[in-house]
């Protein structure tokens, strides 16, 4: 029958046509067993994404349960006599409204300024051909590589210099710009926007200012949200570098806080899960919600090469 | 207009858009990277105010610290189980997900795999810490219900590392997954076709069709994987802190070691010259990397 197959496809049809060719005379008990393989895999696939999520939601169940429930074994999912004791106790405990929006302030202006700053030099990166530029942008995408991790000790003593620790300012001072941004929109630009329209709009007279509001940024609209998603989420759950630049109570991001209220020696578990499920729950679904864009934005990352 | 006077126009636009840009950028990155390799010959403890320069003999120091060289093997050995775990694991992830696109459940499947790499680390890590923990979790809860010996697996030096092994694989495959799809939609179908009419299996179009084609792929997250693991911090301090207040107990890793050294020890060289050697792990893999792709693409 393999025989059968090749020599039909030895003849020159188009490709969707031999496919169609090869499974068109296939017995029903192949198409069974092909049927039965994609359930298996389904089921398989099933199972090992509610394992993935499965921490996550026992994390936010544990949250409404008291403290009896939470030591049973298996775990409920469903807590049995849900109580909220666990997040009036927490919100008593800690400024964690505080935090969460120190966190927001800070995700929020951070996104603002990565997305402006990758817009402007992405644009001019892309359209505007001086040999020194390609020696800026060279320079740009070296220092990509290198991780926050590794200058976050200079950039904490120049956020001291200015007297912005414990502040948004200060936090902000680490995450005005992103290298993979500018990259980004650089590769967006000279895929998405042709010179002849550029040169088009400069005939008609339009300033160059006019050109790169008008008509560009309008073009990179799923590019800069994809962007701006991305940016949000790496300010929103950053850490090393709130925690050493935000050292007061009062000025904590909300991972930070988060970190270090788990370290008390007086916490219990149940106000612990209380407190991530007030961070988790809307962040999950801001994600599901936001998932177009940010799956752009994260495949775009892969694609250097 | 002339074309000159349009050149001119266009140039003064460049260089008003680029400039707060770039003297941001140089203000954010280019100097702190400067300073940080700077740093890292000088010997500067905070208390006192002059740093004289010493050359290499912080790196010196650091090869015959202990501390340092635990941290350091323990990252090394954090990256490299995470990368074991996150390769081949994603890789079939995405190779079934792709089978399935067309399954009713392909946007679950891809949603719930990626939502670990989102979700704010420290709640993601303060599941996986209830999970481990010694009295509460149910992790000894089901195995204490097949009758194996429960374990303080956060408080054990070879099992607190495992725990955090697989927290960041459990993060990184999300991600990996991600990248693998997108190379398996832009991988040729035709090659399928052929295989299919050859007769061959799934199994066998995946492994000698799929694989060798991913591997530029393959290297990426490697390096990707990699190069995120040996700057593992947050899952350390959370998993390995303990609320039972018994310091010394964490599992020390690098970006730990180099942050305890500046704000603990005051000894801002020291830990400037722990940065660089974190900066040349990373530069040696994105340089193999590169390596391994220029190789391939050499060949004919």
């Amino acid at each position: 029958m393999i025989r059968a197959n090749r020599d039909a496809a030895r003849l020159p049809p188009p490709a969707t046509s031999t496919a169609r060719a090869t499974q068109a005379p296939r017995p029903g008990r192949a198409r069974r067993k092909a049927r039965l393989t994609d359930l298996a895999i389904d089921i398989v696939l099933m199972l090992f994404c509610l394992a993935m999520i499965l921490p996550l939601v026992l994390l936010v169940a544990n949250a409404f349960k008291t403290p009896a429930e939470m030591l049973t074994w298996p775990p409920t999912i469903l807590p049995r006599e849900p109580t909220l004791a666990n997040l009036t106790a927490v919100l008593g405990d800690t400024p964690l409204l505080r935090w969460i929006l120190n966190s927001l302030l800070f995700a929020v202006l951070s996104m603002i300024a990565i997305v402006v700053t990758s817009a402007i030099a992405g644009y001019v990166f892309a359209k505007f051909r001086y040999r020194s530029l390609s020696v800026v942008f060279a320079i740009v995408l070296a220092t990509a590589i290198v991780p926050f991790e590794v200058y976050m000790i200079p950039l904490y003593f120049q956020v001291q210099g200015l007297g912005l620790l414990n502040s948004t300012a200060g936090l902000l001072l680490g995450y005005l710009v992103m290298s993979f941004g500018i990259f980004l929109i650089r590769q967006n630009v000279i895929h998405s926007i042709p010179d002849e329209l550029l040169e088009a709009a400069r005939i008609d007279g339009a300033g160059e200012w006019w050109i790169f509001l008008h008509v560009v940024l309008p073009l990179l609209r799923g590019a800069l949200a994809a962007l701006a998603v991305l940016a949000f989420f790496q300010a929103w759950t950053a850490f090393a570098w709130p925690l050493i630049v935000a050292t007061s109570k009062e000025s904590y991001t909300i991972e930070v806080g988060l970190a270090l209220f788990q370290t008390g020696y007086t916490v219990d578990l149940g106000r612990l899960s209380a407190a991530s499920a007030v961070v988790l729950i809307p962040s999950v679904t801001l994600f599901v919600v936001l998932r177009r864009h940010f799956v752009e934005g994260i495949a775009a990352t892969g694609l250097k090469e | 207009m002339t074309r000159p006077v349009l050149k001119r126009k266009q140039f003064l636009f460049a260089l008003a858009a680029l400039v707060p840009v770039l003297a941001v950028y140089v203000w954010v990155r280019i100097m702190p990277i400067g300073e940080i390799l700077r740093l890292s010959l000088h010997k500067w403890d905070l208390i006192s105010s002059n740093k004289p320069f010493i050359g290499l003999a912080n790196f010196r120091e650091l090869f015959q610290d202990d501390l340092f060289l635990t941290a350091l093997s323990n990252t090394a050995i954090i990256a490299f189980g995470v990368l074991a775990i996150t390769i081949p694991l994603s890789i079939g992830i995405a190779a079934l997900i792709h089978h399935r696109m067309r399954s009713r459940f392909a946007g679950f499947f891809e949603t719930a795999v990626f939502i670990p790499h989102v979700v704010s680390l420290v709640p993601a890590a303060m599941a996986w810490k209830w999970i481990f923990d010694a009295k509460l979790g149910p992790l000894n809860a089901m195995l204490a219900s097949v009758s194996i010996e429960p374990r303080a697996w956060l408080f054990d030096p070879f099992w607190s590392i495992v725990c955090i092994i697989v927290l960041c694989s459990w993060q990184a495959l999300g991600y990996a997954v991600l990248i693998y799809l997108v190379g398996f939609r832009n991988l040729p179908r035709s090659l399928y076709e052929a295989a299919v009419l050859d007769g061959s299996t799934g199994w066998q179009r995946f492994r000698f069709i799929s694989v060798p084609l991913l591997k530029p792929i393959t290297l990426y997250v490697s390096v990707v994987t990699l190069v995120s693991g040996f700057n593992v911090y947050a899952q350390a301090f959370v998993l390995a802190s303990d609320s039972q207040g018994a310091p010394g107990r964490q599992v020390r890793v690098l970006v730990l070691d180099m942050l305890e050294n500046a704000f603990r020890n005051y000894r801002i060289g020291y830990a400037a010259s722990e940065a660089v050697v974190l900066l040349l792990i990373v530069l040696l893999l994105t340089l193999v990397q590169f390596s391994l792709l220029r190789d391939r693409s050499a060949r004919p």
